[in-house]
């Protein structure tokens, strides 16, 4: 190797290593959402699919990608700083561009239907989306358990629920589960029950692992309410029978209330509190939980 | 050795600005520009924005075509004329010639959209009424294209250096199709694992970061674009630019020519 190919060689390595170094501080002045706000400056999927050139589909793809990676991230980690604004204009432009993408409209709704910090809190806005999948899809019943389902738990209009679950189990294809919860809605719709049996059933049927997360961590909430609730109950009999509060389970297990300690969905053991209280040790993991929050306790925004 | 360089790059610049091909291009992006504000006529309220985006895309777009067509023949046409040697046989080294070339082909670029964008601003005058100091942003979004241009010349030098025109043609329009989703890329191999996230990763670095330098959307809703995105993104260019033209002259000191 001659002087002047080595020399070459070098500028090269260094300039290219340069460049890696450099990219990662450009996307860094741009901001991590960059790309997302694009969908500010063409907001018309329609626009947008004829501009695309027949090449629609890779372009939902990417508009999906793109909310997948900004929003499924930040709301993994219950992230404040989310620009929810960009949410349903990037699902409304994803499904003008393929109306058939069965996943925009059912983890895109739940997205949108949530409260924060786990979602947007725009329910309207998911009923808007799902409608306009079932629209898209009409033969698709699965939509029609998802529009049920944002009626019911983010809507509390349990009316509509019942309509959408009945309008799902006329399909012949549906499941004959779909003619239950219609009934259910129609009967018991505040019941604790009910809305266990709905996230069992999310959690059954899907594949998508963000989905089946948030239905698990929701099945987790409701076994956790119903443990500190249960928890608190045994801890008033102990006060009952023996005048003074338990100083830990040990004592409970001792007069026969418990089997032993008990333990939350995270396998952690519930915390009982000097007033009788009881508490989880780690809230951060069961974002969903009514029951047993430490007072005070604010969900993170790392 | 400057002697030598400027030689090269006056000389590249005096050929391409003779070339027709070259003359039509801004002849036509002109045209573009000049129409501009009969795209305005049939929107509703938002004219100058629909000349800020159709102008500064034809001048992105007309520039990156031109670099290509350009840029595919600099080496090739040398060698079919058989001027190469000529040039060789004198005290030239081979990577002057590269590096001449490449300053030549960049020259001609920012001649041209320098040209292009007095004539954007000449329409915009038109359709506005009157210039003010927000439409001064403008220029940071034609920077940034010529900041593109440099790279895509470094790229199409890079694969003429070792293919046919058509074929460096191709992969130079692939990479800048390929880079105005670098973004993307970047989004892909954060999601991924294991060796998909390597991979995804080294293909983000190695293709062109076009994402980060395409602002007309920004500008034309007078979003304002950072300083430090200004620094990072002409560091970047720079690098990327003599990273690839380095590629070139190791490819073409091992060509033989013979």
């Amino acid at each position: 190797m001659n002087r002047a190919t080595f020399i070459t060689v070098l500028v090269l390595i260094a300039a290219f290593t340069g460049s890696v170094l450099t990219s990662n501080e450009v996307e860094a002045a741009r901001g991590q959402q960059a790309t997302l706000e694009e969908v500010m400056y063409i907001p018309s999927g329609k626009a947008l699919k004829r501009m695309s050139l027949g090449y629609s589909g890779v372009l939902a793809d990417i508009y999906w990608t793109r909310a997948i990676q900004y929003y499924g991230r930040r709301l993994g980690r219950h992230d404040e700083n989310v620009r929810f604004d960009l949410l349903y204009p990037l699902l409304d432009i994803t499904t003008d561009l393929d109306p058939h993408l069965i996943v925009a409209y059912q983890f895109g709704s739940i997205f949108l239907s949530q409260s924060p910090p786990v979602g947007a809190g725009q329910p309207d806005k998911a009923v808007a989306l799902v409608e306009k999948g079932i629209r898209a899809n009409p033969d698709y019943w699965r939509l029609y358990f998802t529009l049920g389902c944002i009626h019911y738990f983010d809507r509390k209009d349990y009316k509509a629920a019942e309509l959408a679950f009945r309008k799902g189990s006329e399909n012949p294809q549906a499941a004959a589960w779909m003619k239950v919860m219609a009934a259910t809605m129609a009967s018991r719709a505040k019941d604790a029950e009910t809305a266990y049996y709905l996230w069992t059933q999310i959690y059954q049927s899907t594949d998508d692992k963000m989905v089946r997360e948030n239905a698990r961590q929701h099945l987790a909430a409701f076994r956790v309410d119903h443990d500190v609730l249960e928890l608190e109950r045994r801890v008033t009999i102990y006060l009952q029978r023996t005048g003074h509060l338990p100083s830990s389970w040990y004592d409970l297990i001792r007069e026969r209330l418990l089997g032993s300690v008990p333990l939350d969905p995270a396998d952690h053991p519930y915390q009982l509190m000097p007033d009788g209280s009881v508490q989880v040790q780690d809230p951060e993991g069961l974002p969903f939980i009514t029951q047993g929050v430490p007072p005070g306790w604010k969900k993170s925004t790392k | 050795m400057i002697g030598r360089l400027s030689a090269i790059t006056f000389n590249t610049f005096r050929e391409a600005v003779r070339d027709r091909v070259l003359y039509n291009l801004v002849l036509f992006a002109l045209l573009l520009v000049a129409t501009a504000p009969l795209f305005g006529t049939i929107s509703i309220g938002i004219e100058g924005q629909i000349l800020v985006d159709v102008g500064l895309s034809a001048i992105s777009l007309f520039g990156i075509v031109i670099a290509i067509l350009i840029g595919i023949g600099l080496v090739s046409k040398e060698i079919e004329k058989k001027t190469l040697y000529t040039i060789l046989s004198r005290p030239v080294r081979r990577w002057e010639f590269i590096v001449g070339k490449y300053l030549g082909l960049v020259m001609t670029l920012t001649v041209n959209a320098l040209l292009m964008t007095a004539g954007f601003y000449v329409a915009l005058l038109i359709v506005t009424h009157g210039l003010n100091s927000t439409q001064a942003a403008y220029l940071i979004a034609i920077y940034f294209i010529i900041l593109e241009f440099l790279i895509v010349t470094a790229l199409t030098l890079l694969f003429s250096s070792f293919s046919s025109p058509i074929f460096a043609a191709i992969f130079s329009f692939a990479l800048v199709v390929i880079g105005t989703f670098a973004e993307d890329l970047r989004n892909f191999s954060a999601a991924a694992q294991g060796v998909a996230k390597w991979f995804m990763a080294g293909a983000a670095w190695l293709v062109p970061n076009f994402s980060a330098l395409n602002v007309i959307s920004q500008v034309a809703h007078a979003q304002p674009v950072s300083g430090s995105l200004i620094l990072m993104n002409t560091l970047y260019a720079l690098l990327y630019s003599l990273a690839a033209t380095s590629a070139a002259v190791l490819i073409f000191e091992r060509r033989n020519l013979k």
